[in-house]
């Protein structure tokens, strides 16, 4: 199909380049420079889809990003739900049909890059109008460190929908000037493209940047398509433009229905004219413009229905001129057609002499005044006052750091909009610390000021037909109506955040950017109030929708959350272990032999363990350093149990609680001098106990001489364990005597490992298996080196490096608990069965006043107990709960506790589990339940200990 | 100790080729193995004197640091804290340092710490450094804002780094993580030089 409605000449497209695309199955052409919509209106379409409750046909209403109904869905090159087609730059091969509503995500992920980049200025100038440059402008020529952002594809806002000129030469001249000399300007970032959607606390301004998209088949695949500009600016000026309102009326949705000054955009940006025959409706004088230019370009323009009692005489002269009739005092009270408008019918106002007619035409242009874009200004805290004279909310307080110029203030002319610019743009660059700015030469344009005031209207009077459904469309994506509106308020809602809820209306992708100040006038109608006492719905972000994979970036995939690596990854990948996430932490869980399956691995490694040497890597352990004078009793008061006592060489676990006496973290505590201890924490609580240990000695115990420094990470830690770990050792630590007389159970020595060359290291014969075991610590950088000395070492003794499943069984054979397995922030130690690791004797510690409790004491709490199930072979599930009846009764069923941890065990050549149940020490030996799947599995109720109850292997 | 250099791995030791094929976008090198002590103290004679054994001053202002050469040869002194500090100093010169720093110290109140290991640094450089970490680092490096020696604890993308400016002039910079940390920096570094070394090519 031929471009029938495309200008020979005019607009700022390329009509070289010859772009071809589909829309809803139908093959067109367009040209770089244009957009969907203006492609689309080139070649006679208007209809882009239908309502999404009543069906209705509908199409193009406006030429930006606040078109209520042009939802498109990009079908190529990739997937896109939900585009404005106002606002999708053209591209050759775009595939798009015309939505209702919904559109569709992409089955397959998103092959393009997404990135993110931090900038700081002095002024940040949201909108490349006339108002904003000049800002900007002033504020670069007085040495500010500027960004000026701008949605559209060039700079130069409402100027690239007109044909104004700027001292007489084409305002695109003066605007080129400009933006040249910002981009020669040092320190000054101009970005096209670029919608600012989110203004925070302290001028931090999210914008997105939409790089590749008009690239479409053509974009780089290494270039980030989109990007966020998380932008910090000392003094924001924004210079947002104004929206056109429309007014609404029966039938006021039909396709060909625009409005007016989008129209005037379409012919003057795209060189495209809406249709053959229009129709004006207006309220202000704006429109008389988009009719006399339109008529200039060879639009038939039938009429312009002014409902003012007066038209403004020399407009209406000029219309007169070129034949079109004017009509003051009346109103266009409906429209006739189908998928197009084919006739508008119009009333005399209210009052007003005149008669009814009706007109034929296949485009009818609206205009009801314009809103000042005041959503990013809202978003600033900035208070809007209502203006009886526009019919809008205009900014009526700057908030701190934040000015506003333009058409955003609700400026109507030139010379106004770009001398609030120039005086906005100075007083930025002031308050940001940059010298005065330089004078700027404001332009002089060659339009008229308006020269009668508009009138607010926000409907046409009149009633649908008794029993007619109501056509008065307020929010044309919402489907929403006067009739909706008015059932709110009727209903008692009164608050505009309640109509906005109860109607929906302002809710869609476009936020209600053309409904939402209508929605205001007519509750405040409905109600008698005066709109100067109604706030309006609060602005949110984003002003725009943005796509999730723009908001998440380059953190995908991989870089989504880092893993944290130990010194001895590279090792365990090299030997296939398979990997646990704890916390951020990648922790070997098992490494299974060929054909080996998760079971047979780990009760080889078990065996390994207790009968031969295995060894692990236990580097995640958090490890603080902890000194000065006062270091044993600071201890005293963190742990239960007292520290302060243990001897230099010596090492002892504690169990560490919060206020509420919960146990929070357990961990050794190893005495390296007087004034000097080393704290081991689990994995996941090493971050949480340094915070916890920073938070009492900051706040509530400043003069104590304590200081906290994190080690985690200077450390390697190996456990070697098993009877044959005192051989290995000894292999690898000559001048060592690792003897039970020499080096006793809780001690720990440092001794020089020979690894080719001589290691430091601290071994601490610490156990988490109970068996005989030397925790080996060396810094991380020669953690790899001593890891294979080890396996070298420990080859003709079967060494076997074990996983984080390993350890686990290995400790729940001895009965040890893991913290955040066996607790929940509802364990005490004496649930645990830990009342030997409570002082009795100490005066103070954290958590001790908790133990007083009546609660804490009552002999039904949950307490920590062995579960063997009857049969031998049948694992548990973790985290299935125990009930004390073999047949279920109806719900509610009481609970006694849950499965904590269950495991197959080597050693014990059976299944076993820890759980936590009311009174569970008082029934062990009792027989209890646990439902698996639909069965009710009698398990019997132990000492939490299972294996080697005295205690007799530790020392090997 | 100087004999097990060959036995050591640094955390970006698999990661050096990778980190030299970004070349010319960005020049990311791996400083391995340096001395690290993380100083507590705040006593202000103390600090002198501690500045004094090193022949650096610690630094006066927060966010900045200090470098210069002295009897353990090239040392830098971070500002991370109101009384904490990091001296960075040449591999295999944490014991002499941490003795010198401690004698210093004394009588005050105050820690001196080995955390050599916890943390390893690479430098930064290139025509994109800044841009490459604007990419992920919230602080303005801008010179006029970030002069050269200014030091922060802040967040690359999703790890916590100290960042130091070592030139603001060239672009230069020096980043500490935690070893744990290290490859998901370099891995980051390297996404991040993808579209950088696009243009270049």
């Amino acid at each position: 199909m031929s471009a029938t409605f495309r200008l020979p000449t005019g607009g700022l497209i390329d009509r070289e380049t010859t772009l071809r695309f589909t829309f809803d199955g139908r093959p067109m052409t367009g040209h770089r420079g244009d957009t969907l919509a203006s492609a689309l209106l080139a070649n006679g379409v208007h209809g882009t889809g239908t309502g999404i409750r009543y069906g209705r046909p509908r199409g193009i209403v406006a030429a930006g990003s606040e078109d209520p109904t042009s939802l498109v869905q990009i079908e190529q090159p990739f997937p896109e739900p939900m585009l404005t087609a106002t606002t999708v730059e053209l591209y050759d091969g775009l595939v798009a049909r015309g939505l209702s509503g919904q559109g569709r995500l992409a089955s397959e992920p998103d092959p393009a890059r997404y990135d993110a980049k931090h900038v700081h200025c002095d002024v940040l100038v949201v909108g490349a109008g006339p108002a904003g440059l000049v800002a900007a402008l002033t504020a670069a020529r007085g040495g500010a460190r500027v960004v000026v952002v701008d949605e559209q594809t060039r700079a130069g806002g409402a100027l690239l929908g007109t044909r104004e000129y700027l001292d007489e030469r084409p305002s695109a001249e003066w605007v080129a000037g400009i933006v040249a000399e910002l981009r020669n300007t040092p320190g000054v970032l101009v970005l096209e493209r670029t919608t600012a959607f989110g203004v925070y606390q302290d001028g931090f301004v999210l914008a997105l940047q939409r790089r590749t998209d008009h690239l479409g088949f053509d974009a780089p695949a290494d270039t980030a398509r989109q990007r966020v500009w998380r932008i910090r600016a000392k003094q924001t000026v924004l210079a947002t433009g104004a929206h056109e309102r429309p007014v609404v009326f029966a039938d006021n949705d039909r396709p060909g229905i625009m409005l007016a000054g989008s129209a005037r955009t379409y012919l003057h940006r795209y060189g495209v004219l809406p249709g053959t025959r229009a129709v004006v409706f207006t309220t202000n004088d704006s429109a008389y413009t988009a009719a006399i230019d339109l008529a200039r370009a060879g639009m038939d323009v039938a009429m312009v229905v002014d409902a003012r009692p007066v038209a403004p005489g020399v407009l209406a002269a000029r219309c007169h001129a070129r034949d079109i009739e004017v009509r003051a005092g009346h109103a266009v009270t409906g429209t006739g057609g189908g998928d197009r408008v084919t006739d508008v019918r119009i009333a005399p106002m209210p009052g007003t002499d005149g008669t009814a007619d009706t007109v034929d035409c296949d485009t009818l242009l609206v205009s009801g005044g314009w809103n000042p874009v005041v959503h990013l200004f809202s978003q600033a805290r900035g208070r809007l006052r209502y203006d009886s004279g526009l019919g809008a909310f205009v900014p009526g307080g700057e908030p701190p750091a934040v000015g506003v110029a333009g058409s955003a203030t609700g400026a109507l002319d030139f010379a106004s909009c770009v001398r609030q610019g120039r005086d906005a743009g100075r007083a930025a660059a002031l308050a940001a610390g940059a010298a005065p700015a330089g004078e700027v030469v404001l332009p002089v344009s060659d339009t008229r000021t308006d020269a009668q005031p508009g009138l607010v209207l926000w409907r046409v009077p009149g009633e649908p037909a008794e029993g007619a459904p109501d056509t008065r469309f307020v929010d044309l994506q919402r489907d929403a109506t006067v009739s909706d509106v008015l059932r709110a308020t009727g209903a008692g809602l009164r608050s505009l955040e309640h109509v906005k809820r109860y109607t929906t209306i302002g809710t869609a992708h476009d936020q209600g950017k053309t409904s939402g100040t209508i929605t205001a006038g007519l509750v405040a109608e409905a109600l008698g109030t005066e709109l100067s006492e109604q706030r309006p719905t609060t602005f949110r972000p984003p002003y725009t929708p943005v796509s999730f994979a723009a908001l998440a970036g380059r953190d995908r995939g991989g870089l989504h959350d880092p893993a944290r690596v130990t010194a001895l990854h590279p090792w365990h990948v090299a030997h296939g272990a398979l990997f646990e996430d704890v916390g951020q932490w990648k922790r070997p869980w098992y490494f299974p032999l060929p054909g080996e399956d998760m079971d047979a691995a780990v009760l080889r490694e078990c065996r390994a363990a207790r009968e031969g040497v295995a060894l692990m890597d236990g580097s995640t352990l958090g490890k603080i350093d902890l000194r000065g004078r006062d270091a044993g009793s600071f201890l005293d008061m963190l742990y239960t149990n007292k520290m302060s006592a243990l001897k230099v060489g010596g090492i002892r676990y504690g169990v560490m609680c919060g206020v509420d006496g919960m146990v929070i973290d357990d961990g050794t505590v190893i005495r390296l001098a007087e004034d000097r201890f080393l704290v081991t924490t689990t994995t996941g609580n090493a971050a949480m106990v340094l915070d916890w240990m920073e938070e009492w000695l900051q706040t509530e115990w400043p003069h104590l001489d304590v200081y906290a420094t994190s080690v985690t990470e200077h450390w390697a830690t190996i456990p070697l364990v098993g009877p044959r770990s005192r051989d290995v050792l000894a292999g690898l630590a000559p001048g060592l005597d690792a003897g039970n007389e020499a080096f006793g159970f809780m001690e720990w020595r440092d001794t020089v490992l020979d690894v080719g060359a001589g290691v430091p290291a601290r071994v601490c014969r610490i156990s988490f298996s109970g068996e005989l075991a030397y925790e080996i610590n060396v810094t991380a950088w020669h953690g790899l080196a001593v890891w294979e000395a080890l396996m070298a070492v420990g080859e003709r003794y079967g060494i076997t490096p074990y996983g984080t499943e390993t350890m686990h069984v290995l400790r729940a054979e001895k009965g040890y608990p893991i913290i955040g397995q066996e607790t929940d922030a509802t364990v005490t130690p004496q649930d645990l069965g830990m009342s030997w690791a409570v002082s009795k004797k100490k005066a103070d510690f954290i958590g001790k006043r908790s133990f007083a409790r009546a609660e804490n004491n009552r002999p039904d709490r949950k307490q920590l107990v062995g579960l063997l199930p009857v049969d031998p072979d049948l694992r548990l599930p973790e985290g299935a709960q125990v009930v004390d009846t073999d047949r279920l009764p109806q719900p509610p069923v009481r609970m006694l506790g849950h499965v904590t941890s269950s495991y197959r065990s080597a050693a014990l050549g059976r299944t076993f589990a820890l759980a936590v149940v009311r009174s569970g020490r008082e029934r062990v030996g009792e027989t209890l339940h646990v439902p698996v799947g639909d069965d009710l599995v009698p398990v019997t109720v132990t000492e939490s200990v299972f294996y080697d109850k005295e205690g007799a292997r530790r020392d090997g | 100790m100087t004999a097990d250099i060959g036995i050591r791995t640094s955390p970006l030791a698999a990661w050096t080729d990778r980190l030299a094929a970004l070349e010319p976008a960005l020049t990311a090198v791996e400083r391995p193995f340096l001395t690290q002590l993380t100083v507590r103290v705040s006593d202000p004679v103390a600090v002198a004197g501690m500045g004094g054994a090193l022949g650096v001053a610690f630094p006066a202002h927060p966010c900045t640091s200090t470098r210069g050469r002295g009897p353990f040869g090239d040392v830098e002194v971070l500002w991370l804290g109101p009384d904490e500090f990091l001296v960075v100093a040449a591999p295999d010169s944490s014991v002499p340092v941490e003795d010198a720093l401690r004698t210093a110290l004394r009588p005050a109140r105050g820690v001196v710490v080995d955390t050599s290991a916890q943390r390893t640094t690479v430098a930064l450089s290139g025509p994109h450094a800044r841009d490459v970490l604007a990419h992920g680092c919230a602080v303005d490096l801008h010179p006029s804002v970030a002069p050269t020696g200014t030091c922060v604890q802040t967040l690359l993308a999703r790890t916590g780094i100290i960042l130091r400016v070592a030139d603001a002039g060239s672009g230069a910079f020096t980043v500490l993580v935690r070893s744990s940390f290290a490859e998901y920096l370099a891995a980051w570094l390297s996404d991040a030089c993808v579209e950088y070394r696009a243009a270049l090519s």
